[in-house]
């Protein structure tokens, strides 16, 4: 990765990601993928409104996607006629490569 | 007093749809009558209740139908939800019948859904009420 990359990378990708993590739906969005990959629209909606008593409406949902696709934590696949929602934690990988954790055994 | 005796779901093609609702899915044939061209008024009913509620398979020739059953099953949302006793049995005899599942068996508090293609142009749910409810 050059200079300028990493440049642009640190004042726009990144600032997608934070953006996209700062706010409760689009976390329990993430959580829902991470407990099965790949869902429809619907199930995303079904499922937040059932185990996380969200009343999001079905655009506000589908709002909260693209802000997620935006940061590339969630990638839209189309499969024939239908749309799955995929989740992608690679764009997180960074957040620590730019603020690395401790060293494992080390004291902090 | 009222009573709800028919629904329906829009079938890409009656004949198959048909085969997939009851060799398939076990619903029975009611009503099979000739109406204008090749449309039939087609229904199916539970096994369980055959005096029940009617299932019409209900041509798609209307230009509106296409375009409307393609954006509920882009946004995966069923046409309609059919009851089971057993989801998992049903998960398992279906998918081994060669049904494509968009989400196997999720469990969602007072009910366990999942839903599947009807190969006739819609997403189908079938829902268990789990026993707290």
């Amino acid at each position: 990765m050059t200079g300028k990359q990493t440049l642009a990378y640190k004042g726009g990708v990144a600032a997608d990601v934070f953006k996209a993590l700062a706010d409760a739906t689009r976390r329990a969005i993430l959580d829902e993928l991470q407990d099965r990959d790949g869902q429809s629209l619907f199930e995303i909606c079904t499922r937040l409104t059932m185990r996380h008593g969200l009343g999001s409406t079905r655009q506000a949902v589908s709002q909260h996607l693209d802000v997620l696709e935006q940061a590339g934590l969630v990638v839209v696949r189309r499969e024939g006629r239908y749309k799955f929602h995929h989740l992608d934690t690679g764009p997180l990988r960074e957040i620590t490569s730019r603020w690395p954790l401790p060293d494992e055994g080390q004291s902090p | 007093m009222i009573r709800i005796t028919v629904t329906s779901v829009f079938v890409d093609d009656q004949s198959k749809a048909l085969d997939f609702y009851t060799d398939v899915l076990g619903f029975v044939l009611k009503n099979d009558i000739p109406l204008g061209g090749d449309d039939r008024w087609l229904t199916v009913v539970s096994p369980a209740s055959p005096d029940g509620v009617e299932l019409l398979l209900e041509p798609s020739g209307h230009p509106a139908v296409g375009p409307y059953k393609a954006a509920l099953v882009e946004d995966g949302i069923p046409a309609t939800s059919f009851g089971v006793d057993d989801i998992n049995a049903e998960f398992e005899r279906l998918s081994a019948r060669g049904v494509r599942f968009v989400q196997p068996p999720t469990d969602m508090g007072p009910v366990i859904v999942a839903t599947l293609d009807d190969t006739c142009g819609n997403l189908i749910q079938i829902a268990q009420m789990t026993a707290a409810s």
